[in-house]
């Protein structure tokens, strides 16, 4: 059966939405599935968003039958909204940003790692596996609704960071195919699906409001992250044309962290009144604490908020404590700490404060967005103007840092400041909905956003040299991928071949990097700055034993000489392999998992 | 044991598959009244399914909810005469957003008719439908107006959850609480 329907999905890390449109409608229709799921024991609840957590069950409440689900009588965990009401209270139960441990390429994203930290009876699961989880509620939750248009047989777009890296897309790519999405699904970056949405909401007007050399920065900041894109406005065959141009780092820092931040400082307040909250309490002070954020910082906020809350027991007014928080400072903790006022050529602190570094998520050290905004900027526009910026992410709600963010912007670029553009007012679900969109035009025609691959790719060779002991031997970083290779096209990676040996699976360490946006296949860089190269998981490859059987040329030594070639499927999938220079055989290099991931430099 | 797991049986399978369908597919067709033109028309027929008799009333569901956001059952059960009228006010911020957000998202509550309290308004066939309830000079049939006094309110969905527990605990509202040291 041909695919009746086009679907994007929004893998968040803290939110996940879904959104489709039916085929046979003359215009698309965007509109997002109810999600059933556990707001608490034996109670299903459809919402929108099924939260990105996931709960583990004690062995009694799997025994109680009481995270029952349709579709899974048995489930011994719960996902959505009633995991997410549990992670404060039972944070070793509890998964959580499971997404920001995908992009993580320091430890195993196979490995049950999570929850972190959690005591040893707790079932654990990886990164990987709780990523399939909440894939796997959004397509059980969709054959609910449709149960004769099989998910698998449907087209569907499924959103990633675009600070994501190759190996962090491929995990994704693994979640979603174990998850039981279609094999052709295509993967997008979230920033260019906020643009999408933006474009399906304006039509044909965008045309309008553009001119060629135009910039645009899409600044998505979402509950952990925060996405920063440059589009360009170009011009083909008298026609303007989207260009993604540039992407930022992985920055993990998000409106998550604000509200926790002002949960944190009320928490003080609280405390300064001699009241010491228990877990329980911090779970509704960090709830009271979201809603309060939205409402001191609108512009026509009010100057103070009281922000109560109540005790475990039944008396509710007797058990409510309450303290008055202040416009003034709440906003200043927010703005100061999140959007501290920056030069354009200011860069972010990178202070570490000792050499001990706690494996875990490595959260951002300075959380001033603006300056990393500022980094970007003057990174990716190389002296040119920016002309417009689209908002995207739950965050914005608050406007005053809507505000804050554009006078900044405006700081920077005064002969001409950067115009919002007025996306859809619907910040939570643009990214689906942008996504489905874009499946949409994919197949009846429309905008498209071109831009090929966000990041340049390196494979790490160890050049030939007088061994010193105690020191490794010098390493090259072999460009195999440039910045903006288009999908569906292939190239030869230009370089002395390379000795692999017969028989043993070859690693290449391998790196990434988002602002070296001039190297070509066959560059070969001596040395780099760890701003400039980001590693990521290793490659392998494993030759055949026998590889003089089977009529590979060998050199004396048992070496077989390859080089690289570099590939983008259609999908948007790297590909790279080992050619072998005469013969023409080939191997494709896998990402491996690496065992000495938890001990390797940074 | 026993009733346990017979009352399991009884959830399990079609039946239980079946609340929750209904559960889908009942909001589109009740939000109908509010902007009918401004509604996509659904992207595939919806799948009839017969609604089965729940082993808990949707009203305790409802009160479960209201409890389990808002603090609602606490409030009403707790005596307020000894508390003054900010400390009172202080609590009812937080019911009030969390109870309202509940039943928005649950009910949609909108007003009957649009227009503002205090104008004109044409009575037509509201009067037989139950949208309206006419007061003042009720015997008067020939008045084809009044003066709107109160806007109404109706709800444009109807999504209380769907609760999946057995027979045994259908009547709590809120479990008791106990804490582990």
């Amino acid at each position: 059966m041909p695919a009746q329907f086009v679907i994007g999905i929004d893998l968040g890390t803290t939110n996940s939405v879904l959104a489709y449109s039916a085929f046979d409608e003359a215009q698309s229709q965007v509109l997002l599935l109810p999600i059933p799921q556990l707001v608490a024991a034996n109670t299903l609840e459809s919402r929108s968003m099924l939260p990105s957590f996931l709960y583990q069950c004690t062995h009694d409440e799997s025994a109680a039958r009481s995270f029952a689900l349709p579709w899974n009588e048995d489930a011994t965990f719960m996902v959505g909204h009633g995991a997410r009401s549990l992670s404060a209270e039972f944070p070793e139960h509890t998964v959580g940003a499971a997404k920001s441990w995908l992009g993580h390429s320091r430890i195993d994203r196979h490995k049950p790692i999570l929850p972190w930290h959690a005591p040893d009876d707790v079932r654990k699961i990886s990164p990987v596996t709780a990523s399939q989880r909440y894939l796997e509620h959004l397509v059980a939750a969709w054959h609910q609704a449709f149960p004769d248009a099989p998910f698998a047989e449907q087209n569907v777009v499924l959103t990633v960071p675009a600070s994501f890296d190759a190996s962090a897309r491929e995990l994704t790519r693994e979640a979603a195919l174990a998850a039981g999405l279609p094999d052709t699904f295509v993967l997008l970056e979230e920033p260019q699906a906020a643009t999408y949405a933006w474009l399906n909401a304006v039509g044909d007007r965008w045309r309008k409001l553009f001119k060629v050399g135009d910039r645009m920065l899409v600044c998505d900041i979402g509950g952990g992250t925060t996405d920063l894109t440059l589009v360009e406005v170009a011009e083909e065959t008298g026609e303007l044309t989207l260009q993604r141009v540039a992407v930022g780092n992985h920055l993990l820092v998000g409106g998550d962290n604000m509200d926790l931040a002002l949960a944190h400082y009320v928490a003080q307040l609280f405390e300064s009144h001699g009241l010491t909250l228990d877990p329980w309490q911090s779970v509704s002070l960090w709830h009271s604490c979201r809603n309060a954020k939205e409402t001191l910082l609108s512009e026509s906020g009010p100057e103070s908020h009281t922000i109560s809350v109540p005790g475990r027991s039944s008396r509710l007014i007797g058990g409510l404590v309450s303290v008055h928080v202040e416009r003034a400072q709440a906003t200043d903790l927010l703005l100061n700490g999140f959007f501290p006022v920056a030069q354009l050529t200011d860069r972010p602190a990178r202070a570490r404060a000792s050499g001990f570094r706690e494996i875990g998520l490595p959260y951002e050290s300075d959380t001033g967005i603006t300056r990393h905004l500022a980094a970007f900027l003057n990174q990716s526009l190389a002296g040119n103007n920016l002309t417009h910026v689209l908002f995207n992410g739950g965050v914005f709600k608050a406007s005053a840092l809507r505000s804050r963010l554009l006078n900044q912007l405006q700081s920077w670029f005064p002969d001409a400041p950067p115009k919002v553009v007025d996306g859809s007012d619907d910040l939570d679900f643009a990214v689906a909905r942008g996504a489905c969109f874009y499946g949409w035009t994919k197949l009846r025609g429309g905008v498209r956003i071109r831009g090929g691959t966000a990041r340049s790719y390196y494979v790490g060779i160890e050049t030939a040299g007088l061994a010193i002991p105690g020191a490794g031997r010098p390493l090259k970083a072999l460009c195999v991928v440039p910045n903006g290779m288009e999908e569906g096209t292939e190239v030869d990676v230009p370089s002395d071949p390379i000795g692999l040996i017969v028989g043993e699976s070859a690693r290449f360490r391998f790196f990434s990097s988002a602002n070296r946006r001039t190297d070509l296949p066959g560059d070969l860089l001596p040395r780099w700055s760890p701003e400039e190269l980001n590693e990521t998981d290793s490659l392998e490859a494993t030759l055949p034993a026998s590889a003089d059987a089977e009529g590979i040329a060998v050199t004396e030594d048992d070496y077989v000489p390859v080089t690289f070639r570099s590939r983008i499927t259609e999908l948007g999938v790297l590909e790279l392999w080992c050619v072998h220079e005469s013969e023409g055989e080939r191997w494709k290099l896998e990402f491996s998992v690496r065992d000495d991931a938890e001990s390797a430099p940074r | 044991m026993g009733r346990i797991s017979l009352a399991w049986r009884v959830l399990t399978s079609g039946d239980f598959a079946a609340r929750v369908t209904n559960l889908l597919e009942a909001p589109p067709a009740l939000a109908a009244p509010v902007s009918p033109a401004a509604r996509p028309k659904p992207a595939a027929p919806p799948k009839t399914v017969a609604m089965s008799k729940p082993l808990r009333s949707d009203a305790v569901t409802l009160l479960a909810a209201l409890q389990r956001e808002g603090r609602l059952i606490d409030f009403f059960k707790e005596s307020i005469e000894a508390y003054s009228d900010a400390q009172v006010g202080a609590a009812v911020r937080d019911i009030h957003r969390d109870c309202g957000g509940m039943l928005e998202r649950q009910f949609a509550i909108r007003p009957v008719l649009d227009q503002a309290e205090g104008s004109n308004v044409t009575i037509g066939a509201n009067a037989k439908s139950g949208r309206i309830k006419l007061t003042g000079k009720v015997g008067d049939t020939t008045q084809s107006s009044g003066t709107l006094v109160h806007h109404g309110w109706l709800v444009t969905r109807s999504d209380v959850p769907v609760w999946t527990g057995d027979a045994e605990a259908a009547s709590i509202v809120t479990p008791a609480e106990v804490e582990v040291r």
